[in-house]
């Protein structure tokens, strides 16, 4: 197992800049996952570090020593790739023992290998079949097999589940997290799931036009969104975001949102003067935005115009301006569209960005 | 849904067998007829009307692998007797084989037949290899004028063969390459490089590059990833290429002729020089090209399976 570490990592394709000075530094044992949405250079950064891909300039370091000039087959990195790439002309056995057979291991060692992964995946009963008769969670199985069985120094997974359905993803992701925990091999998985990606990682990277836009555990992606991309990329519903202005007057301090003013604590104004921002965005999670049946202080009326039942939990749109805001109620707390109630937004939720930069202000509020 | 497709099958079905059983007898009653024809005694082949049907015998094939002179007169009766079965076709025939001692001494068919197999086995592996390794490298790297360049590798196809065949000819005559083996070698694997490249690049591109790079951070060499991984996902490609260059090698005539006339003179110059001067053995003739049609039968079959798969090769991988 390993540590990796990059380094002002830099990849043109032509003239497209795909790759953006990434700098991280995956510890040995941890899961990573790369967080993006499609087209935003996660599988071009794994192929990088695997030794796929040549960068144009930066340094990749595999337990302090600079890999990148070294072929993909001297890095002893294990790659699970999107599709599996199972090899069809041999047997499930035959794949998983491929690596095997690169470093010369006797017959016997690799038999013996080869039947210790496939307890620990259970896939004992597929050694004889050829990849084509599997199904794909089976293929996948498979894959990450073949990539464990030499026990490289690290994992690295291309969004190994995302071609599954459903039901059989909440599986599989049951599955990763379990042989990791049991394996702990140092791991780096992309996907462009936010659910993956916060049930999976021990810190997660979200990455945006090849751009690092944050590197944090889930919670603190989750709570602590360091701009307004990973503000809305993250969370679902997501989360609500409106250009609002704060108004002081008569010792009652409020956040307007579009001429409809919601009340904040006094200690709003001095942290936003402290920040100087010119223009500023108001973020706040569907259960950040309370309801109540009743007037109460701090809470003014709305209307509720959609109602969707998810479930557990209803989400709710009401009407504030000509804008909407999402509000996250238990099931069936609003019963019909048109419904006025009292709202307020919990100013311990509430996110204030600097709308030009876009960049958190970093204000948290807590009554 | 599926009434439909069940009345499209019972009208459908019989109408797509009698079409294809009438398109085969079309394509294969040339081959019937000199299939007929090889196994006709003499006076039959030539009969007017054509003789349909007729007792078969395998005389022609007895004359072609052997020399032969006219008797001057018939044989003894003890010698007739004690000729083995094959010779008796012959001395019925009004003829002798040639012998060395009591050696029988061949025709130059079986000598034409091998030189046949060796320059168009020989030209096949080469092109089929080279053009694998060449669409191998189109396929996987980035290369200058990569467009340029297989253009130009296709239009060396472009322009009817035998209008090179002066110059070529110069040129042989300058290295001594004529009515020789290595020659025709060169010729054909030349002739059958760019449509190998063409093919082969096909298939090679509807390999997923990941099986080579999975194999490739599983510590393998590039090398060994092509020979491990990429050259058994392109069997069914390497077949069909195998199989096309094979049949034009096989069945090239112009250069053959032009090139070649003894030594290494391969059998589609050889069987039409049979007819000569005189009366032209038709049925010998014959026999000679239901021989020469047997490789490509045998080879082509050998290979169905990877055939059926090659045509269809895109539809089925997705
Ligand atoms: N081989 C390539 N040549 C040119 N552009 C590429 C190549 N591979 C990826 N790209 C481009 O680089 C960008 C990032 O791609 P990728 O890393 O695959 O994104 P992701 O995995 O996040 O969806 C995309 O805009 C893609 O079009
Ligand atoms: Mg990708």
């Amino acid at each position: 197992m390993a540590e990796i570490e990059l380094r002002h990592i830099q990849k043109y394709f032509g003239a497209v800049h795909v790759i953006r000075d990434v700098n991280l530094t995956i510890r040995d044992r941890e899961f990573v996952v790369l967080l993006g949405p499609s087209g935003c250079g996660k599988t071009t950064t794994l192929r990088a570090i695997a030794g796929l891909e040549e960068i144009s300039s930066g340094e990749i370091l595999i337990d302090g020593k600079p890999v990148q000039n070294l072929h993909a087959s001297e890095r002893d990195i294990a790659f699970v790739f999107q599709l599996y790439a199972l090899y069809p002309h041999l047997s499930v056995f035959e794949n998983i023992a491929f690596p095997l057979k690169a470093t010369g291991m006797a017959k016997a060692e690799v038999d013996r290998s080869v039947m210790a992964i496939a307890d620990a995946l259970a896939i004992h009963h597929l050694l004889s079949l050829r990849p084509s008769a599997l199904s794909g969670g089976d293929m996948q199985r498979v894959a990450i097999g073949r990539a464990l069985v030499r026990r490289p120094k690290a994992l690295l997974l291309d969004e190994p589940i995302g071609a599954l359905d459903a039901k059989l993803r909440e599986d599989m992701r049951v599955e990763l997290k379990r042989l990791h925990l049991e394996n702990g091999s140092t791991s780096i998985y992309v996907t462009h799931d936010q659910v993956e990606a916060m049930s999976l990682a021990d810190r997660i990277v979200v990455m945006h036009d090849g751009i690092l836009q944050q590197v944090g555990t889930p919670s603190e992606v989750y709570l602590r969104p360091a701009n307004l991309f990973v503000a809305q990329f993250i969370g679902s519903p997501v989360m609500n975001i409106a250009e609002a202005s704060i108004t002081s007057s008569g010792g009652k301090v409020a956040v307007e949102l579009d001429g409809e003013s919601f009340a904040m604590p006094h200690d709003l104004v001095g942290m936003l003067v402290e920040k100087n921002a010119d223009r500023i965005s108001l973020g706040v999670r569907p259960e950040g935005v309370l309801l109540s049946h009743e007037e109460k202080a701090g809470y003014r009326p709305v209307e509720a115009h959609i109602i969707q039942p998810y479930g557990p939990f209803d989400i709710v749109d009401l009407r504030v301006g000509s804008q909407t805001l999402r509000a996250r109620t238990h099931t069936g707390f609003v019963e019909k569209a048109g419904e006025r109630v009292w709202a307020r937004i919990d100013p311990a939720q509430a996110h204030f960005f600097d709308t030009a930069s876009g960049n958190s202000l970093e204000i948290r509020l807590s009554e | 849904m599926a009434a439909v497709t069940s009345r499209g099958q019972r009208f459908g079905r019989p109408v797509a067998i009698l079409a294809i059983l009438a398109v085969t007898l079309i394509f294969l009653s040339p081959i019937l007829w000199i299939g007929a024809t090889a196994f006709k005694p003499r006076a039959v082949a030539t009969s007017v009307p054509p003789t349909v049907f007729f007792e078969p015998e395998v005389t022609p094939f007895v004359k072609l692998l052997t020399k032969r002179v006219q008797l001057k007169q018939p044989v003894a009766p003890e010698v007739y007797e004690a000729a083995p079965w094959w010779e008796k076709l012959v001395y019925d025939g009004g003829e002798r084989v040639l012998k060395v001692g009591d050696e029988p001494q061949l025709s130059q068919y079986p000598n034409r037949f091998l030189n046949s197999l060796i320059v168009s086995i020989v030209s096949t592996v080469l092109a089929v290899s080279m053009g694998t390794i060449t669409a191998y490298g189109f396929s996987r790297f980035k290369i200058k004028g990569e467009q340029d360049l297989l253009f130009f590798i296709l239009s060396t196809r472009m322009l009817p063969p035998v209008v090179v065949a002066i110059p070529m000819f110069l040129m042989y005559r300058q290295f001594d390459l004529t009515d020789s083996h290595v020659g025709l070698i060169i010729l054909y694997t030349a002739f059958n490089l760019s449509f190998s490249v063409w093919l082969m690049k096909g298939f090679i591109d509807e390999i997923p590059k990941e099986y080579e790079e999975a194999a490739l951070v599983d510590g393998y060499t590039r090398m060994q990833a092509f020979f491990k991984i990429v050259l058994p996902e392109a069997a069914t490609g390497i077949a069909a290429t195998a199989v096309f260059c094979f049949i034009t090698a096989w069945n090239e005539y112009a250069f053959a002729l032009i090139m070649t006339n003894r030594r290494a003179q391969t059998a589609p110059p050889f069987i039409p020089s049979q007819i000569g001067s005189g009366l032209p053995e038709w049925t010998v003739i014959a026999a000679g090209t239901v021989l020469f049609l047997l490789p490509v039968a045998i080879f082509t079959f050998l290979l169905r399976n990877h055939l059926l798969r090659g045509v269809t090769f895109g539809a089925i991988r997705k």
